[in-house]
């Protein structure tokens, strides 16, 4: 699976944030056996789980009504996902197979309960925005999709690599159709930024339209199953065009 | 003993094993985030329960010296709540009450109601609330100023029959498209001035050492 998936890996650009898939797969290839290379580009883009797989949505979904939200809520899922599966992949052949599920859970819920608990010591703000969707990360199906599918199975380094590069591409994807709805429901980018980065950032808001009214549909929850939609249509669009 | 129940034995240990140090783990994260977090919630809430009170009125120690307020029908509380007594120099100046509008659109809203010793309202903010996105969410200060008209305001200034949105034949205003919600403030606001009236003798009594009002 080399030459065809490298070569979309350009394409991947418009789907992604500024920063994670083109600067974290390109200048790095070199260096990386061509399984790792597999690992990054399948995680960013052929099995990437927001448009391919689409898996773990339902938190998601909803979360992803701004820029913020969804890059937190993003990055607290990838922290997890990448902790979660390098702890399998460490504790992989201690455990019986026929009690791997509730083990995994286990240790997914553990994880994310110290995640939860950090984040509501150092930034307390963006804990109460994101509220129930933090513990909810420990049903994120995704979660469990990768320990069982890759990390059971496979070296740490490897599982942790997938994770976080699973985790990165549904980011992106998240990310994306945060800013969409954000958008076009509101007219601004990033707001909310302060809870995250403190009062600092207070002006870092970007306001895209004067005396714009926003559109509602967009923030509510039909918005975010409709933004998937045209992704994944997008997707698909480049897909076939690389593929003749 | 079979090689059946050896080895469901060593399966259950196992399990046993990543359950002790999960917990173990747990306890210990706990531990070391609990100043902070108790700390933030403490600054958090200062801030949200000073919002309600007029800037340098009070130089109390406000979250400390909370009282328990009893679970009581005019402010909408099932469990008893708190209530927040700021001083000046010793001397009360207002009393902020926890309250629940129970008939939002979408639930209940959650209210702190600050009321000077005089009677008349300090401020009103909205500290939890289900209403929708966008329609009647501007009851929160930082959508809108809306929640803002009730400063001044005190218990037959408007009469009772004026606590209503204008729209009701009442003196506050409301914005299009949800009036439900803003009804339901309103009248929660309304009823804790009742209930403040009614138990002002006890709010506002000067009891640093004691920390509960008898109901």
């Amino acid at each position: 699976m080399s030459s065809p998936e490298a070569a979309t890996l350009p394409n991947s650009a418009p789907l992604s944030t500024p920063g994670s898939a083109p600067e974290l797969a390109a200048p790095r290839a070199g260096f990386l056996s061509q399984e790792s290379r597999d690992i990054i580009v399948k995680g960013l883009w052929t099995q990437n789980p927001g448009v391919v797989q689409l898996l773990g949505l339902c938190p998601l979904l909803a979360i992803s009504n701004n820029v913020v939200n969804a890059l937190s809520l993003g990055l607290a899922t990838t922290l997890v996902m990448a902790m979660s599966s390098g702890s399998v992949a460490l504790v992989r052949n201690f455990i019986p197979h026929e009690i791997r599920i509730p083990a995994f859970v286990l240790i997914i819920a553990v994880l994310v309960t110290m995640v939860e608990l950090a984040m509501h010591a150092w930034v307390p703000a963006l804990y109460i925005v994101l509220g129930v969707f933090l513990p909810l990360i420990t049903t994120n199906c995704i979660v469990l999709a990768r320990v069982e599918a890759f990390a059971s199975k496979r070296s740490t380094s490897h599982s942790v690599l997938d994770a976080t590069m699973m985790g990165l591409g549904l980011t992106a994807v998240l990310v994306v159709l945060g800013g969409v709805r954000e958008a076009i429901g509101k007219g601004t980018l990033f707001s909310g930024i302060d809870l995250a980065l403190g009062p600092v950032a207070k002006g870092w808001v970007i306001p895209l339209a004067h005396d714009y009214n926003g559109f509602l549909l967009a923030i509510l929850p039909p918005g975010a199953f409709i933004g998937l939609g045209l992704l994944i249509a997008l997707r698909n669009r480049l897909m076939m065009r690389d593929n003749g | 003993m079979t090689p059946a129940i050896r080895e469901t034995l060593s399966t259950a240990l196992t399990l046993l094993v990543f359950s002790v140090v999960g917990a173990g783990l747990l306890s210990g994260a706990f531990t070391l985030t609990r100043p902070t977090i108790e700390r933030s919630e403490q600054t958090e809430k200062l801030a949200l329960v000073s919002q309600t009170l007029p800037a340098g009125s009070f130089d109390n120690d406000l979250i400390g010296e909370a009282r328990v307020l009893p679970a009581d029908a005019l402010l909408g509380l099932k469990r008893p709540g708190q209530a927040y007594v700021a001083r000046k120099n010793g001397v009360v100046s207002a009393v902020v009450l926890e309250a629940i509008a129970p008939d939002g659109y979408s639930g209940q809203i959650r209210l702190l109601i600050g009321i000077h010793a005089n009677g008349s309202i300090a401020g009103v903010r909205v500290t939890a609330h289900k209403e929708t996105p966008g329609l009647g969410d501007y009851i929160e200060i930082a959508r809108n100023a809306w929640i803002n008209q009730f400063v001044g305001k005190s218990l037959g200034a408007p009469a009772d029959a004026d606590w209503k949105v204008r729209k009701d034949g009442g003196v506050f205003d409301y914005l299009a498209g949800a009036t439900i919600t803003p009804r339901a403030v309103i009248k929660a606001v309304n009823k804790a001035l009742h209930y403040f009236a009614a138990h002002q003798a006890e709010l506002l009594a000067p009891q640093p050492e004691k920390r509960h009002v008898q109901p």
